[in-house]
């Protein structure tokens, strides 16, 4: 049973298993176990980023392709659904009008991205990718006719999803049974379900060959597999889940604007979360993000301690400011690129060998 | 030479096509614009605008040529340039707020001397202990030069403070030059100048020295010239190190042309690099000449007849060189 669920891709360490267990146990009942918004707010933003890295991974990690759009296609996502939403009424109809619009966009421009640029060097898809992902940035501050420009879009969402509804009269263990709650676990199924689907992706033939583009793509194009093909294909399927991604992102804070989706920043923390937790697993992905988003929301309350601990000293209090926090985890990116390149997960099965 | 006339091998022709292009474009732009004072605003804006990033770029082509290395940390060089020259100014404020050129100059040269050397000493650092473990290597390359530029933009932040800092001109390089009814902004001219100056070193440096040989016999077969006997590994790390000084100075530049500085600085100005560098070719130094002044001028003149379409324009160019010439303007032979 599970390893059908798991397409036969074990965790392959004790250590890991334990912890992806948990991971999905606090997940799964996080509204019962950590009241408060703010608990619930990273409970949602963990589904939806460790969903969004999951499909980073099948680029970077199982394809071997570096692209600097993905922020771009979780954008699609979230705007897609926000103007339909507010030029149609907030109905359902809209939402999946929405995505299947946004779908499409995405498939369109990776596909034409995918076309013509992925058939020479690594690198040169990486910058392309880049310039168009700024450019489509920028597009969206500008067209605010549209987007909502820099402010962005804050839209209704249908009755059931409002915080105000109320499904049960009386609080279910002591927690709101509303639209908050709902809203959660659809965000929360979601990204499931569509995280399986990955590790179903990459554990079928069609990842064997990703997988052998990435470890030597001259020997795979030899065994008679178009590696042009393959290649696009991966960032097409990457791009509709970072879109569905956005799409729930976008549900969950009834909200989408530059700054949550579009901006280089997110596509930096994508970066990182993928390779500290592990390039080539999908479950680094899980353990990348989950650490991430939580460090990203309590590590600062920590780091504010440390600073006023150390004040007086110099340059150690700046150093240690809160708002300095991803220059610690730069320091990590760059160390486990060169010392653990598959990441923590990597780590752990390696200690298990 | 005059004996080696004879048997010197043929010399290769260079391309005019893209340089007549760029002709073409600013004749194209002067119908269109209709006004010639207007045009010629627009064309030295974009004239500047193309030099500066040709500085910033040179570098970056170059060691991508030279060693198959693409660093997308080389914003980093940019900020550090940009931010040194703040301090600098900031130390000479006395100068640069004085009336006489001459002692604005001694405000000015220090500032672009310092970013010069503070970059070049960052660049040599950051080749040592980020570049060098991972060789041959894209996917770590471009990971690795990323995680740089994440520390680097944070270091900068704790270093002088997250929030935009002012970096006022001297006084000497305020205002325009008034000709006739052209007006011709000071610093663009001084940009202008800086720019051709570079560009007619970098390429005597390239054609006419015994270095300049080696880098080009290096971009074509490195193999070969090593089999030489030459230490490809530091011609390598002088390009690296020249290219980051060349980024600091375009930097600092750049700064004094926005007359603002924000950490973000290099991060966005890798985006026109970038363009910048697949228009001209990867690894083609006349290439990044063109690719530059073409991306400034279309730039200038898109902002001023459509400022809708301005901010795409750069893409457009780029998505329409390369249904042109894939390989970019100016493609090197080993791609």
């Amino acid at each position: 049973m599970i390893d059908t669920l798991l397409s036969g891709d074990r965790p392959r360490s004790r250590v890991l298993a334990v912890a992806l267990a948990a991971i999905l146990v606090c997940l799964a009942a996080a509204p019962f176990l950590f009241p408060g918004t703010r608990a619930l707010d990273v409970a949602a933003k963990v589904c939806v980023f460790v969903l969004l890295v999951a499909s980073y991974d099948l680029l970077l990690g199982y394809t071997g392709i570096v692209s600097f759009a993905h922020t771009m296609f979780f954008g699609i996502g979230g705007y897609g659904v926000a103007i339909a939403t507010t030029r149609l009424d907030p109905t359902w109809g809209a939402i999946a009008l929405g995505i299947a619009v946004a779908l499409a966009i995405s498939l369109v421009l990776s596909f034409l991205i995918g076309l013509f640029s992925l058939r020479v060097k690594a690198i040169f898809f990486a910058m392309i990718t880049l310039a168009v992902a700024s450019f489509f940035a920028i597009l969206a501050s500008q067209l605010s006719d549209l987007t909502g420009g820099e402010d962005g879009i804050t839209f209704k969402v249908p009755e059931l999803l409002r915080p105000g509804f109320r499904l049960l009269e009386e609080p279910l263990l002591g927690v709101t049974v509303g639209g908050r709650l709902i809203t959660y676990y659809l965000v929360f199924v979601a990204a499931l379900l569509l995280f399986l689907a990955l590790l179903r992706t990459v554990n079928s033939p069609f990842g064997r060959v990703l997988l052998a583009i990435r470890e030597n793509d001259f020997r795979a194009e030899a065994l008679g597999y178009r590696t042009v093909i393959y290649r696009t294909i991966a960032n097409c399927l990457g791009a509709a889940v970072a879109t569905l991604a956005g799409v729930l992102y976008a549900l969950w804070l009834r909200y989408t604007g530059p700054n949550t989706t579009l901006d280089f920043a997110i596509m930096i923390d994508i970066l990182l979360m993928v390779v500290i937790g592990g390039m080539g697993t999908m479950y680094g992905a899980v353990l990348g993000a989950t650490i991430f988003v939580v460090a990203q929301n309590y590590l600062q309350d920590l780091m504010k301690l440390a600073s006023d601990a150390a004040k007086g000293i110099p340059l150690l209090p700046d150093l240690l400011h809160p708002d300095r926090w991803l220059l610690w985890f730069g320091v990590l990116f760059v160390l486990s690129v060169y010392y653990f390149p598959r990441g923590i997960v990597g780590q752990l099965r390696a200690w298990r060998a | 030479m005059s004996a080696a006339d004879d048997t010197a091998l043929p010399q290769a022709r260079i391309d005019l096509i893209p340089i007549a292009l760029v002709g073409a474009i600013a004749l194209a732009a002067f119908a269109m614009i209709g006004s010639a004072s207007t045009w010629v605003t627009l064309t030295v804006a974009g004239l500047a605008m193309g030099l500066l990033i040709f500085i910033m770029a040179s570098g970056l082509t170059l060691v991508f040529g030279l060693m198959d290395v693409m660093n997308f940390a080389h914003g980093l060089f940019i900020a550090i340039g940009a931010y040194v020259a703040v301090s600098m100014m900031r130390l000479f404020s006395g100068a640069a707020g004085a009336e006489s050129f001459l002692a604005n100059l001694g405000a000015i040269a220090p500032a672009l001397v310092a970013a010069i050397i503070v970059a070049g000493l960052l660049g040599l650092f950051f080749e040592r202990v980020i570049i060098r473990p991972v060789y041959g290597q894209h996917l770590k390359q471009i990971l690795i030069t990323t995680g740089g530029m994440i520390v680097a933009e944070q270091l900068i932040h704790v270093l002088w403070g997250p929030d935009l800092l002012p970096l006022p001109r001297p006084t000497a390089l305020r205002g325009s030059f008034l000709v006739g009814d052209i007006a011709v902004e000071k610093f663009r001219l001084i940009a202008v100048v800086i720019g051709l100056a570079i560009f007619v070193a970098l390429i005597v440096l390239l054609n006419r020295t015994k270095i300049g040989l080696l880098i080009r016999a290096g971009v074509e077969n490195k193999e070969m010239v090593e089999a030489m006997g030459y230490r490809i590994r530091r011609l390598f790390v002088a390009v690296f190190v020249a290219g980051a000084a060349l980024a600091g100075l375009g930097g600092a530049l750049w700064g004094m042309y926005q007359e603002s500085v924000t950490a973000s600085i290099g991060a966005q100005m890798m985006v026109l690099i970038f363009i910048v560098i697949i228009i001209g070719g990867l690894g083609s130094v006349g290439g990044c000449f063109v690719g530059a002044l073409l991306v400034g001028l279309v730039a200038n003149y898109v902002g001023y007849l459509s400022p809708k379409i301005a901010l795409g324009s750069n893409i457009l160019l780029m998505v329409m060189i390369l249904l042109w010439r894939p390989q970019g303007l100016y493609p090197m032979s080993k791609q």
